[in-house]
């Protein structure tokens, strides 16, 4: 965790709605480099829009994202991917025929330069290529430990390595900015142990920008520099661990208070 | 020589990559070539080659083109007879306007075009997907095909809408089609197609293109976040594919009929291609073979077979026979093993490997 200060990414002002429900209702907050931000709320709070807004999967309806310096209302996910923005999903999204290692050499589709007739020869550049990318795949695998079940269809996998798997496609692109979407969601004790020892060695190590959602405190309080705070689609506070935790408005939003001006609490 | 690969290590990710890692597959390629190029030639008499072999191939050609857009990239087309019809016709105006243009230039010329009328037809698939996307490709095999039996201009305005392919020869006086066509000639021809069309489908297949398919075929939008571009994937699939298929109906065309009009090319054959990677395995290179051979040479098999049992029974019964024999194989092949014979030879070959220890 050292984050040097600079922002890498920041959101102002964001809205989104789904018809008459507003998902998002101006949301600000900033991405310091090299962090481990967090997002929390309860369920509904709009965590995982405010993801899709920043891989430029939902459009917002006002606001404006700044990603290392440049300002836009919105992203397409393409250009987010191009720009260093991977993610992970809240319920898997990998490609369930291929096994785990094609999934993670998706991951480095936009590193590679090849066309589908070089592919189809399979002379000189594809294949010098394909093996360049394979040692930085592999390496990926090891710091993962997957190395076992790399020729395995992911579709077998169970759900705690596909998690995994998940995250080793993210790292193959090489992000400056990973999203993480509940990476501990349905896990054991242990398997979050892990999860969450991947998630600091990979800020740590490659100095990787961490966005994740997590409803699990413990972690969220024990491996995030800052946190941010959404209910009901608006940011009720934004600070550090220990800020967050003694700040009254989060106290009610997750116990629950009468909503009568605050009389009957 | 059992199938076993104890104490091959692969030392590099280039060996590891190579497309038969195992030393077995690698030599069972090599022989099933050698039979191919030379035995069977050798062996097999006019009525083998003619009317067994050469419409394998091109069957495999045309289930090879569909896999490669159904079953590695997703998208459900039935205008496969429509893309052949191209694939025939375009080779038929190409080979009468330039008389002295190589036939293999008129094939892969023909397998262009087939392409770039594939990519139009597949600029809906970005919005429209599954059952939708199919029955969107069904007015590409409408469309084409009343066009080819509308418009004379394309069958050179020959009065019964019949094209005949003019005599080719390959290397100067080798002729495979026309009357002087012999069928080894034909053979070797239609073989060679199919094997360095496959060769270039498989390597397409485990390289970045077919992960880019894959990845739409498998989740679109998780594909999309890691940046791969929807639309000129499923573009990209519907070009190769088509590419195929226009090649494997002017095979048809040229060498496997010599004669052809375009009901040939009509919806039962975009089913009976469908029914192939179906049957053989979609997703699968082998399986677009296997499935091939299945549809084809399986019929063929049950009509023989009442005279190579010395058993007489009627014409008409046998057909009916066989139509019921035939269904009832197709369904419990199906049962048996729903992802195509693909994978019950993916599975024998996995069990040879322990064999004959059962774990």
């Amino acid at each position: 965790m050292h984050s040097n200060g600079g922002v890498l990414l920041k959101v102002e002002g964001i809205a989104l709605a789904f018809g008459g429900v507003k998902a998002l209702a101006d949301v600000s907050f900033d991405i310091r480099k090299g962090e481990v931000r967090a997002i929390i709320g309860p369920n509904g709070a709009g965590k995982s829009s405010m993801l899709n807004v920043i891989n430029g999967f939902y459009r917002p309806h006002a606001g404006s994202i700044t990603y290392k310096g440049r300002t836009v209302r919105h992203m397409r996910p393409h250009q987010a991917a191009k720009a260093g923005i991977a993610r992970t999903f809240q319920n898997i999204a990998l490609f369930k025929g291929m096994t785990t290692l094609d999934n993670i050499m998706t991951g480095r589709l936009l590193k590679m330069r090849g066309n589908f007739l070089l592919d189809a020869l399979y002379v000189g550049p594809a294949r010098r290529e394909e093996t360049a990318h394979r040692a930085v795949v592999e390496q990926i695998i090891d710091f993962l430990e997957i190395q076992a079940i790399r020729k395995v269809p992911v579709g077998r996998l169970p759900y705690g390595l596909q998690k995994r798997v998940e995250l080793g496609r993210a790292l193959a692109a090489e992000p400056d900015l990973l999203l993480l979407d509940e990476p501990m969601a349905g896990m054991n004790f242990e398997e979050k142990e892990d999860m969450s020892r991947f998630i600091l060695d990979v800020n740590e190590e490659f100095g990787t920008t961490i966005a994740l959602i997590e409803h699990d405190m413990g972690v969220v309080m024990d491996i995030s520099s800052r946190i941010v705070v959404l209910d009901y689609g608006r940011k009720i506070a934004d600070g550090t661990p220990d800020e967050v935790r003694r700040d009254q408005a989060v106290i009610d939003a997750y116990l629950g208070v009468a909503h009568d001006g605050g009389k009957g609490a | 020589m059992l199938y076993r690969e104890v104490g091959q290590f692969r030392t590099s990710y280039a060996a590891d990559q190579a497309i038969f890692p195992i030393r077995q597959d690698r030599f069972g390629m090599l022989a099933l070539l050698l039979v191919a190029y030379i035995a069977v030639p050798l062996m097999a008499n006019e009525y083998w080659l003619s009317t067994i072999f050469v419409p394998f191939f091109v069957f495999s050609l045309a289930a090879l083109g569909l896999n490669i857009l159904t079953g590695y990239a997703g998208q459900l087309s039935l205008g496969t007879g429509g893309f052949m019809a191209v694939g025939a016709f375009t080779a038929y105006k190409l080979a009468t306007a330039f008389p002295g243009l190589n036939i293999v230039l008129v094939f892969v010329a023909a397998g262009i075009v087939t392409a770039l009328v594939g990519l139009l037809f597949g600029i809906p698939s970005l919005r429209i997907k599954g059952f939708y996307l199919a029955v969107a490709t069904l007015a590409a095999q409408f469309f084409l095909i009343w066009l080819f039996v509308k418009v004379a201009w394309f069958q050179n305005y020959s009065p019964s809408g019949v094209i005949t392919a003019p005599p080719r020869a390959v290397f100067g006086h080798f002729f495979v089609t026309g009357p002087e066509a012999l069928p080894a000639y034909k053979y070797w021809f239609t073989l060679t197609f199919a094997a360095v069309l496959a060769l270039a489908a498989k390597n397409m297949v485990r390289g970045a293109t077919g992960r880019k398919w894959m990845a739409i075929r498998d989740m679109d939008i998780a594909a999309e976040i890691i940046g791969i571009r929807p639309l000129s994937t499923k573009l990209l699939a519907f070009a190769v594919s088509s590419f195929y298929i226009g090649i494997a109906g002017a095979l048809w065309a040229f060498i496997y009929t010599a004669s052809v009009e375009a009901l040939a090319f009509d919806i039962d054959r975009s089913f009976q291609i469908l029914f192939m990677i179906i049957i053989g395995g979609l997703g699968s290179i082998l399986g677009s073979f296997l499935g091939a051979a299945f549809i084809i040479l399986l019929p063929i098999f049950l009509n023989n077979l009442p005279d190579q049992l010395g058993l007489h029974v009627g014409v008409a019964l046998v057909t009916n026979l066989q139509d019921i024999i035939y269904g009832a194989l197709i369904v419990s092949f199906l049962i048996a093993e729903p992802n195509g014979l693909a994978a019950l030879w993916r599975i024998g070959k996995e069990k040879l490997r322990l064999w004959p220890f059962p774990h």
